[in-house]
């Protein structure tokens, strides 16, 4: 079993510099920028990504050269946004990518921008990322002393710049709309579409929003061309991913892998499998937004890709976070912390969100500490279906502004179908021992 | 008088010319105010509500959000600890309430609970002003953070590795 080190190959093969201009250029960096502002045709890089079929690794997994697309032709001035807010729990790839390989993204995004013809990038970077963005904005400072930013790039009369800024702690600003928000200076709450951000957005000015991850990938799709990149995958699901493995696992970590590899290979076969070969009691698979998987055979030999999965399970690779826990853990505690983050991460602009929200963390506090009480779980069912209608029983309707709420009831969901039994037999012993 | 120092003028001028509209610069000069002084004072708020053309109310408001930026006087060394999903099964909870009691009294030391800090392959995780550190026990906690205390800062974590 290995990985397929794309985006992740500099930061691999050069650990104690991949970070500094010199190591960067030393490995290749900005060769792609050079090629692609020599050949001049803008049309042709929309078109290797559209080949490649690059879909956006922030969560989502929206194809990146259509949301391109939908660009009005001739609008200008418009912004390409970097997400690099990165707070899904137990996400850790970005952060990876903003440290230890600053120069990728800064090629990506001047490539991308050049791509959709715009002049300035708006880099949003998680505020407690200290040294993410240290190295970001060094790294951007000495690629512009080099020449590959600022004005006329290269002697090709292409201007592009990008400024860096720091967010102040809030996960909701990860939804591109709310992103926008907080970065015109306002609370972090997302706005209600249409318009949506290629219309209107920064500054009401048509803008792209992609991950740092999807516009690192740019360069080398550049390189490689779209199709070969396309040869990578699995049907829709193209190229590699970065799955960031956590919990119980031998060797969690960052792993770069071709889509459409199986769980079980990550699991067992990169991340080392369950520490003193334990069984996998869940784990879940596209952060804490994203319904579970158990240990089941069918659901570890599933192939890593985005619409095998939701079509099959109803999960989602989401964000590329994979969490592992193995049978001494209770799940309903599990659901019980993701509650609380939902809780004191929900914005406040939706009714359902924001009340709900809180009530599903004060009854699986309950539940998770031996206080639970027997119609505990159907109520929960019932709290989860006033946020968001279908998460819990199909089909899905979101009746909030943002996916946020639904997110909040993937646990739920997760519970009754996997753990029901056991979850009720317990609130039963429970409600006894204190009756 | 300007509640800025010297170089966080310019340092100010600097950031305002970055965006179109001043409005945009209410973060990055929170961060820069919070630099200075160690948290976000009304007076600091009042001067950058007069730096990006808005209220003070706006700038309230704004800020409010955002739970980095500290509107009461904190400590000089924030430890955030997180107790999130990840480090809830590896002993993040055991390491918060450890430094909770050990700091209750020091008023040089804020601890508080935070969410996934984006660490999770070295769980249990925490920060010491915004510098990560992985894989910490409730006795190695205590450790590091005396060794900003004592100015003998232990070595932080690059993510996936470990720098000086
Ligand atoms: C609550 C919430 C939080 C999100 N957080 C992030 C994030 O931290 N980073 C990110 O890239 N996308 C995040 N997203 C997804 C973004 O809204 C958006 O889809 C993404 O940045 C688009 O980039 P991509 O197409 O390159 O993936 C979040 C979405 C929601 C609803
Ligand atoms: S769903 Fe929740 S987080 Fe999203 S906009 Fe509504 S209240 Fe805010």
């Amino acid at each position: 079993m290995t990985e397929t080190r794309i985006v992740t190959k500099r930061l691999r093969d050069r650990p104690d510099d991949s970070w500094t201009i010199d190591g960067a250029l030393a490995s290749g960096a900005y060769e792609q920028l050079r090629a692609v502002l020599a050949k001049g045709d803008t049309a042709d890089v929309q078109e290797q990504v559209k080949l490649s079929g690059l879909r956006g690794r922030g969560g989502a997994g929206f194809p990146t050269a259509q949301k391109w697309s939908f660009l009005p032709p001739d609008s200008f001035p418009r912004y390409l946004v970097v997400n690099a807010d990165e707070g899904e729990p137990s996400t850790f790839k970005d952060r990876m990518l903003l440290e230890r390989d600053p120069h990728q993204l800064v090629e990506g995004i001047a490539i991308s921008s050049y791509s959709v013809k715009c002049n300035v990038a708006y880099v949003y970077v998680r505020g407690e990322f200290a040294l993410g963005y240290e190295r970001l904005a060094r790294a951007i400072d000495d690629a512009r002393a080099k020449g590959f930013l600022g004005r006329d790039i290269l002697g090709s009369g292409f201007d592009c710049d990008i400024v860096v800024h720091r967010g102040a702690g809030a996960y909701i600003c990860g939804e591109e709309t709310a992103l926008l928000e907080s970065l015109e200076g306002s609370q972090g709450m997302p706005r209600i579409r249409p318009p949506f951000p290629a219309i209107e957005g920064l500054y009401a000015k048509p803008t792209v929003v992609n991950n740092v991850e999807t516009l690192s990938t740019v360069p080398h799709i550049v390189r490689m061309g779209g199709e070969e990149y396309a040869k990578l995958g699995v049907n829709r699901s193209t190229g590699t991913r970065i799955f960031s493995v956590s919990g119980h696992v031998n060797q969690p970590g960052n792993y770069e892998v071709e889509l459409g590899m199986t769980f079980r290979d990550l699991l067992y076969g990169l991340a080392g499998g369950v520490r003193e070969n334990r069984k996998i009691k869940f784990f879940i698979p596209g952060g804490a937004s994203s319904q579970w998987l158990t240990g089941s055979d069918e659901h570890l030999d599933a192939p890593l890709d985005m619409d095998f999965v939701q079509q099959t399970f109803g999960v989602m690779l989401g964000s590329g976070a994979i969490m592992v826990y193995d049978e001494t853990v209770d799940p309903v505690l599990i659901a019980w912390r993701l509650a609380k983050f939902f809780a004191h991460e929900s914005c406040g602009k939706c009714t359902p969100c924001r009340e709900g929200t809180g009530w599903i963390e004060k009854v699986l506090y309950r539940m998770s500490h031996g206080l639970g009480r027997p119609a505990d779980l159907d109520l929960l069912v019932d709290v989860g279906g006033n946020i968001s209608p279908g998460v819990v029983n199909a089909p899905f309707v979101q009746t909030t502004i943002c996916p946020l709420g639904p997110s909040a009831v993937s646990c739920i969901a997760s519970l009754n179908k996997f753990f029901r039994d056991e979850v009720l037999e317990r609130l039963r012993n429970d409600a006894g021992a204190h009756a | 008088m300007s509640f800025f120092d010297e170089s966080n003028v310019a340092k100010a001028k600097e950031i305002l010319a970055r965006y179109p509209r001043p409005k945009s610069a209410i973060l990055p000069l929170a961060h820069l105010a919070q630099d200075q002084n160690g948290w976000l004072s009304p007076e600091a708020m009042e001067q950058i509500a007069d730096l990006t053309g808005t209220t003070p109310a706006d700038v309230l408001g704004t800020c409010s959000f955002y739970t980095m930026l500290k509107r009461r006087p904190c400590g000089k060394f924030v430890v955030s600890v997180c107790t999130n999903v990840t480090c809830l099964v590896t002993g993040g909870p055991e390491v918060l309430d450890h430094l909770e009691a050990r700091y209750a009294s020091e008023p040089d030391v804020t601890v508080e609970e935070v969410e996934c800090l984006a660490a999770c392959d070295g769980a249990p995780a925490l920060q010491v002003n915004y510098e990560f550190h992985e894989r910490v026990s409730p006795s190695s906690a205590v450790e590091i953070v005396e060794g900003y205390r004592s100015g003998t800062r232990r070595a932080r974590t690059v993510s996936g590795a470990t720098v000086a």
